[in-house]
């Protein structure tokens, strides 16, 4: 009697089964790291934004994959000739997850506690130009700029600039709500997170059922999990060396795109003996960037001389400001006063160009008389020593956030750059509205850092998408922090 | 008393030679732990390239007549790393089994010469530490005093104490019975003289054949440390590193895994084998029922 209904449940099992298999509805993405939370509003780190941005949490403006501007909660927009009101037209019938309606409150609210004294937003800069904030109607709300910011839509476009809901916004961290085509169905801790679809949503339905971001930390797991197709896609692989094994397999589509990450060698500008100039172009002359690329990233990587994308129109070539060159690094640290060496630590992330990378760089700097002790961190506890608590000499990252070369005239960076003319130069950027003069403050603010040798700036990281060859629709290159899965479909 | 005792030393060191060179495990596995000693003391004084300078240009190269092993993803030789790793691999396993006896020995004496309530707190410990899983532990350790190969040593000596402790305990007991012992207290000695001149020649035996198995134990727990990034650090060479560099390579350098795996396992047999043949030579208890 039993037995029957087991029977009938194998079968149906088989017959969902098997017609799943005729048209896949589901996907699981490789990812690195595990967002630590996942409110996009209060992280500052990057693997938050590739979980949530665009599936979960949406902004007024979206980033699409070539980096443009689009529509995304605001339909359109019209701004004012003095360029400092801009007025929204939002959506109707938008709703967040939890079933409350999406309107123009909503926005005020977001927008007003990402910049309020007390926010926890990490990107607080992207609101600086904001004065106020107004609900016009239900669907129309008007923001008023102190002075015009040719970078406001793009900022709003940002996974930090997303609109949440103020009966979620303080749980989001644990259970997101947002208004996106996918909500949170389950979160295993140090495994994986699996969004599912929002059958609620305003626009076009997402094609997939299920989303899982599967995080796995090691090359090699990485690399096998792809083989064994327990993960269809890894946006970016953290095995460089397995690219050309992928590249030969027909059963994987593989896209080397470009990143916003800058990989630097981070510099304690505040701490002896780096806060002498001379020691940090020692350090620059005494780092072959070349060979950087081609032992930690098996050549996938582009050299940089400053803090900007190179497919950024307005990046100055200044990789061959300081030409790799050990007898000069040891004359300028001779002529700092050490001549004796020094002796310094290397804090690494986990990422393997940050493991690998550092390995090179204490190799190619013991060469000139700079002894550092190599100390791995796990991620959680890199934020916390270095990157919040500022105890570091040297550290290797990856600043994957774009355009953020405003970074340089904040107060108590991580990296403790200090400079009062950057500052005035990155002020005098956010008023300015013109296009060709922003470039050319780009380009001056690109020049001053290089000069100060503030970091080394090794290489653009480059994204090493690999994936089932059956999938369509995931982003070639990463112009923000994103793992948009809304229009990623399988072929049959 | 003193000229019956050289002579049966003499007489047993004869016949452990005669003994010796019958037993095939104690050739092989004193053959190969030699060999691997020697490559790690020449390691001191010369290795074919300098394992520190990276030469990413000759990176991922398969064995050849400049590099007899090949070399790694930056380009180290690989023949090098492993004369160096080798070194690195003896030192930690060394000063880890020193640990544990220089501890071990004498709380096992001690509990043996006192027996009752010290005794029972010294073996009831034991147990505890013998109730976590040694490798596991040994990561706890290293995970909470940072990754670093002195950290390793110590998480490895810490689990060669209840080792030495009960087998020097066991052996020790079984001397303090003897009619020997007897005399020796009869005539005045105290528990620690006794513990000195009679019954540490009389175990040493015992504790060398328990070292040696430590030891290989030690070179394994090493590699595995390092092998998940928690042993010796950059730019320090280790073979569990190795192995783990070349994890993701395998595809394209299988060298790169396939020869430090071979010395460990080169390693950890000889060891073995010696361990076994000396079990095999000294255990007087073994050598009776033969």
């Amino acid at each position: 009697m039993t037995i029957r209904p087991i029977i009938l449940g194998g079968l149906a099992a088989i017959l969902f089964s098997s017609s799943a298999l005729a048209a896949r509805m589901d996907l699981t993405i490789g990812m690195v790291l595990e967002p630590p939370g996942l409110d996009p509003t209060a992280e500052a780190a990057a693997a938050v934004d590739e979980v949530v941005y665009a599936n979960v949490f949406e902004g007024l403006t979206r980033i699409g994959p070539e980096g443009a501007v689009k529509p995304a909660l605001a339909k359109n927009w019209t701004i004012s000739d003095d360029g400092l009101t801009y007025t929204f037209e939002l959506r109707e019938g938008a709703k967040f997850h939890d079933g409350t309606s999406f309107d123009a409150s909503d926005v005020v609210f977001s927008l007003d506690r990402a910049r309020a004294e007390d926010s926890t937003n990490a990107q607080k800069a992207l609101f600086s130009a904001i004065e106020k904030v107004e609900a016009t109607g239900d669907t129309t709300v008007v923001v008023t700029l102190s002075e015009p910011s040719g970078a406001f839509l793009y900022n709003m476009g940002w996974g930090d600039a997303v609109i949440v809901a103020p009966e979620s916004a303080d749980t989001n961290k644990e259970n997101p709500v947002g208004t996106g085509p996918f909500k949170l169905d389950n979160w295993q801790r140090g495994s994986a997170i699996t969004l599912t679809r929002n059958a609620d949503y305003w626009g076009d339905q997402a094609k997939l059922d299920t989303v899982t971001f599967r995080f796995i930390p090691d090359p090699a797991a990485a690399t096998a999990a792809l083989l064994a197709g327990d993960v269809q896609a890894f946006p970016n692989l953290p095995a460089p060396e397995a690219i050309a094994q992928f590249e030969a397999d027909p059963r994987f589509t593989v896209v080397i795109g470009s990143t916003e990450g800058e990989t630097i060698l981070s510099t304690n500008n505040k701490k002896p003996p780096f806060d002498d100039v001379n020691v940090r172009r020692a350090m620059a002359h005494a780092i072959d960037r070349q060979a950087i690329i081609d032992g930690a990233m098996f050549g996938l990587g582009t050299p940089i001389g400053t803090h900007f994308a190179p497919h950024n129109p307005a990046y100055v070539e200044l990789s061959e400001t300081y030409e790799f060159n050990p007898e000069k690094a040891k004359a300028l640290l001779a002529e700092a006063g050490f001549e004796g060496g020094i002796k310094a630590t290397l804090k690494l992330p986990p990422p393997s160009y940050a493991r690998r990378g550092g390995e090179i760089i204490a190799s190619q700097l013991r060469d000139v008389g700079i002894d550092l002790e190599i100390i791995p961190l796990e991620w959680g506890q890199w934020l916390e020593q270095v990157f919040k608590g500022k105890d570091f000499d040297l550290t290797i990252v990856s600043h994957t956030e774009p355009n953020d070369i405003d970074i340089y005239a904040r107060d108590d960076y991580y990296f403790q750059y200090e400079n009062p003319d950057f500052k005035a130069l990155i002020d005098k950027l956010n008023v300015t509205a013109d296009e060709e003069e922003r470039f050319a403050l780009y380009r001056q603010a690109q020049q001053i850092i290089t000069d100060d040798a503030v970091n080394v700036y090794l290489f653009q990281l480059a994204k090493n998408g690999v994936w089932d060859a059956k999938l369509n629709g995931l982003w070639e290159n990463s112009p923000v922090q994103a793992n948009d899965v809304t229009g990623v479909s399988w072929s049959e | 008393m003193s000229e019956h005792v050289n002579n049966t030393e003499t007489e047993g060191w004869r016949t452990f030679r005669k003994n010796a060179l019958r037993n095939r495990n104690f050739l092989i596995g004193i053959c190969l732990t030699g060999f691997v000693l020697a490559i790690a003391l020449i390691s001191f004084i010369w290795t074919p390239f300098d394992t520190t300078k990276l030469v990413i240009s000759d990176r991922l190269n398969a064995p050849d007549l400049t590099h007899l092993l090949g070399t790694d993803h930056f380009g180290r030789d690989i023949l090098s790393m492993v004369m160096v790793g080798a070194r690195n691999s003896i030192a930690v396993a060394l000063l880890a089994v020193g640990i544990g006896i220089a501890i071990g020995v004498p709380l096992g004496c001690w509990g043996a010469a006192k027996r009752g309530f010290i005794d029972e707190i010294l073996m009831r410990s034991s147990d505890i530490i013998f109730a976590f899983p040694a490798l596991l532990s040994a990561v706890m350790i290293t995970a909470i005093f940072g990754p670093s190969a002195t950290n390793a040593i110590i998480a490895i000596g810490i689990f060669n104490i209840p080792v030495f402790a009960r087998v020097a305990r066991g052996a020790a007991l079984t001397i303090w019975s003897r009619e020997y012992i007897l005399a020796a207290r009869a005539s005045g000695k105290g528990a620690v003289r006794i513990t000195r001149e009679h019954i540490l020649p009389n175990i040493t035996n015992i504790l060398v054949v328990q070292g040696t198995i430590q030891f290989s134990l030690g070179i394994l727990a090493e590699a595995g440390l390092s092998y998940v990034g928690l042993g010796t650090q950059p730019p320090d060479v280790s073979w569990g590193r190795m192995l783990n560099e070349a994890q993701t390579m395998m595809a394209i350098a299988p060298h790169m895994a396939i020869i430090p795996g071979i010395a460990i396992i080169v390693t950890v047999l000889g060891l073995n084998l010696l361990g076994d043949g000396l079990r095999d030579l000294l255990d007087p208890r073994l050598r009776r029922e033969r």
